[in-house]
């Protein structure tokens, strides 16, 4: 078995197969975190830029560890930092980057298919960590991996997801994985929050959120951002949380053993009441923990850790 | 000095179709006759009856007579492409009027029509005269002084000026001013006018000095953000949309003002299927209403975007498999009389960066004939037509007379309809090379562009 991708982009490009072995060597991963001495040598020598055109202290901060606990250099390289001057390209940016010889090049853009065009110019693997409204593939993965860890499977799992699906790296990418790996997406969002033929991505579109969650195995609840409030989604955040908010009488008409996530971070009280985030079928902090080994799988994986366990 | 087109169907649709020699003198036709039939002495021809006119007067000087052999090729009144961007003055980086107009040589036009979205804005009639003048430079400075058959491999330029003043959709241009110093139509295209009012008054003022409007027709509001097309392509790559409706309403507003004034209104580059019932439903109330295509859009649908190629963005963008149908049957029933390009150079500092901030358009000039002449290959365009939408339809509008005509001046495209090649952007004469056709193989190309009796462009 051989991890064959230079650079993790989306989870459009991962096979079924491609997608079982990350999250099996992320199991593995996970209980380095558990040691007293939380690191291992693996990718000693090893440089990864963190390039984060876009403000995000969580996810950085996931990637980061996670490489350290691998032992790998980080530098970190962000909008407001010196090295960016203003007005330089992207690619002009992937050039400089590529002059540090990194190994791994970790980013984080504005722009859909902002990963992709960096992955073109550099030899450096590149690894997606969210473009535009495109892809956040590892964010779905560790969503995967909480999934199976809890549930012992993906293949036949009804997981609904509820919210701006229109502007959610996550959701599309957590549909596409979801699906690819057997379960049943169904979402449900205000029609201002819904794509275009978003069947077309393998997901069922429900017309409301009680007919979404209705036996579901997993609920997933996106973050409901204000800051897109003038694009005039929906009239106010009380209307969103009457209609689409999850709260515990809602969860009722789901499975008994229910899984309730989020990417983060969340608003309490808008797309998810207090009770259900803090409550007994919440993941939501587990997904944390399972970032971290997620991505030192990624790192290993994309650095040709497999490359010599054929 | 004369030149003898030898050995080619001459078709001018409504016109002539034929075997025709012709004969060219001073920059101008001289004589269509059934070939071979010996160049009679000029002097005595006035009764010949495939002399219309009378001819010049017959001198030694004059007698000397070049022989083109075009055995094979199709002759027609010279191609007009009215839409494209030359962007100069301002953008000269990314094309200039010399590089523009050699470009639309060698796509076989004779006159292309200059957007004025320059930098300044072609607002007022200085900005008019120096394109002017800055394309009768380029005509009369003579490329091969030892062949005098030879022009300067330019074409024609008809400026189109603003509608309003630094396109801002507040006030009117002089569009008196800037008509006598050159310009044949007016358009803020690359915007719309979004206010209503001003649209109206535009059309009003200038139906009495008898200039068409152009439509940019896009509401902004909706087309807001929008990368691509609003449809499943844009949903996969999480790119923002633009929706058919930010087109075919502010269409649907236009031809409502057209009735309203009476004017003539031209509606640039449709793309999709609600935009061309609304031209066709405008048509069919006896609204003066004119359509243009590009290729793009006949050829191409949103798809090409795939993994974010920026060659595949313009605006509007390319639509889908139903809009690219609806736009054929449109051309095929009249209801697009234009073939035009959207001529849009840009360089790498616009189209080598991320999508959503890449600038919108393609180069069109070097292609569009070869890309058109597909809907001839498939059947559902007659040549005939499609001379009418790249030539014929254009010069009507302009009020440009390019009949192949004696006493008309020779604008000629020579077209090889059988010739097969394949778009490579290393050989255009554009300064840009912004184009999703690369690779592509087309039956059909340019083999000749005859301007004001002169050769423009030869296919080597
Ligand atoms: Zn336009």
């Amino acid at each position: 078995m051989r991890f064959e991708h230079k650079d993790l982009l989306d989870i459009d490009s991962l096979s079924v197969r491609d997608i079982s072995m990350i999250l099996d060597t992320a199991e593995g991963m996970k209980e380095i975190s558990n040691r007293p001495v939380k690191k291992v040598p693996t990718l000693r020598g090893k440089t990864i830029v963190l390039f984060f055109q876009e403000p995000s202290t969580r996810t950085k901060l996931s990637f980061d560890i996670a490489a350290k606990r691998l032992s790998a250099d980080t530098i970190s390289i962000s909008s407001g930092s010196s090295s960016i001057v203003k007005g330089e390209t992207l690619i002009d940016t992937a050039k400089n980057l590529e002059s540090m010889n990194p190994d791994i090049i970790v980013i984080r853009h504005p722009s859909s298919g902002a990963a992709e065009l960096i992955s073109r110019r550099v030899k450096a693997s590149v690894v997606n960590a969210g473009d535009g409204l495109h892809a956040h593939p590892t964010q779905a993965l560790l969503d995967m991996m909480s999934v199976r860890e809890k549930k012992g499977r993906i293949e036949g799992l009804n997981i609904s997801i509820i919210g701006d699906i229109a502007h959610s790296r996550v959701a599309r990418s957590n549909i596409e994985g979801f699906t690819k790996m057997g379960a049943i997406v169904t979402v449900a969002a205000p029609p201002t929050m819904i794509p275009k033929g978003v069947e077309t991505l393998g997901c069922r579109l429900a017309p409301d959120i009680d007919s979404c969650i209705e036996n579901a195995d997993v609920v997933m609840m996106l973050r409901i951002q204000k800051e897109r409030q003038e694009t005039i989604l929906f009239p106010t955040e009380r209307e969103y949380s009457m209609l689409f908010g999850l709260n515990s009488d809602r969860l009722k008409g789901a499975k008994r053993d229910v899984l309730v996530m989020h990417p983060g971070p969340m608003n309490r009280g808008v797309e998810i009441s207090n009770d259900v985030a803090d409550g007994e079928h919440s993941v939501i902090l587990e997904q944390v923990t399972n970032g971290v080994a997620l991505r030192m799988a990624v790192f290993y994986l994309v650095a040709g850790g497999m490359k010599n366990a054929d | 000095m004369r030149i003898r087109l030898k050995g080619a169907r001459v078709l001018d649709p409504g016109n002539i179709d034929g075997f025709k020699d012709i004969i060219i003198s001073d920059g101008v036709i001289d004589a269509l006759m059934d070939p071979c039939i010996e160049l009679p002495p000029v002097s005595q021809s006035s009764s010949e009856s495939n002399r219309e006119v009378q001819p010049s007067v017959y001198t030694p000087e004059n007698d000397s007579i070049t022989d083109i052999d075009i055995t094979g090729m199709v002759v027609v009144p010279g191609l007009i492409d009215m839409h494209v961007h030359l962007r100069e003055p301002g953008h000269e980086y990314k094309e200039t009027i010399k590089t523009g107009l050699k470009a639309a040589a060698k796509g076989g036009f004779t006159a292309v029509c200059a957007m004025p979205n320059t930098s300044p804005v072609n607002d007022n009639n200085s900005i008019t005269a120096f394109m002017v003048s800055r394309a009768k430079e380029l005509v009369n400075s003579s490329l091969s002084s030892n062949d005098s058959t030879r022009g300067s491999g330019v074409c024609r330029l008809y400026p189109v000026g603003a509608i309003t003043k630094e396109l801002k959709g507040e006030s009117l241009c002089e569009y008196g001013d800037m008509k006598r110093a050159g310009i044949v139509a007016i358009s803020d295209d690359g915007r719309p006018v979004e206010n209503a009012r001003v649209m109206r008054r535009a059309m009003e003022y200038a139906k009495g000095l008898e200039l068409p409007v152009i439509s940019h027709s896009e509401d902004i509001n909706l087309a807001r953000d929008g990368a691509m097309n609003e449809g499943i392509t844009a949903t996969r790559l999480g790119l923002k949309g633009i929706p058919n409706a930010a087109e075919s309403t502010v269409i649907m507003r236009d031809i409502a003002l057209a009735e309203l004034t009476g004017a003539s209104v031209h509606i640039a580059h449709v793309s999709c299927e609600e935009s061309v019932d609304a031209i066709r439903n405008g048509k069919k109330r006896g609204v003066k209403v004119t359509a243009e295509t590009a290729p793009h859009y006949f050829t191409l649908t949103d798809e090409a975007v795939a993994r974010y190629d920026t060659n595949a963005k313009m605006n509007p963008p390319l639509r889908t498999e139903r809009d690219r149908q609806a736009v054929i049957d449109g051309l095929v029933d009249g209801t697009i009389d234009i073939i035009a390009t959207d001529h849009a150079p840009h360089s790498p500092l616009e189209k080598d960066v991320e999508f959503d901030r890449a600038a919108f358009g393609i180069v069109g000039l070097e292609t569009s004939l070869g890309l058109s002449m597909q809907l001839v290959q498939d059947g559902r365009l007659s040549f005939g037509d499609l001379i009418n939408k790249m030539s014929k339809k254009p010069a009507l509008i302009l009020g440009i007379n390019n009949d192949l005509k004696v006493g008309n001046p020779a604008d000629i495209t020579v077209i090889d309809t059988n010739s097969f090649w394949s778009v490579n952007p290393k050989t255009f004469l554009s300064k840009s090379r912004n184009t999703p056709f690369t690779g592509f193989s087309l039956k059909g190309e340019v083999y000749m562009t005859i301007v004001g009796g002169k050769i423009a462009y030869q296919r080597d």
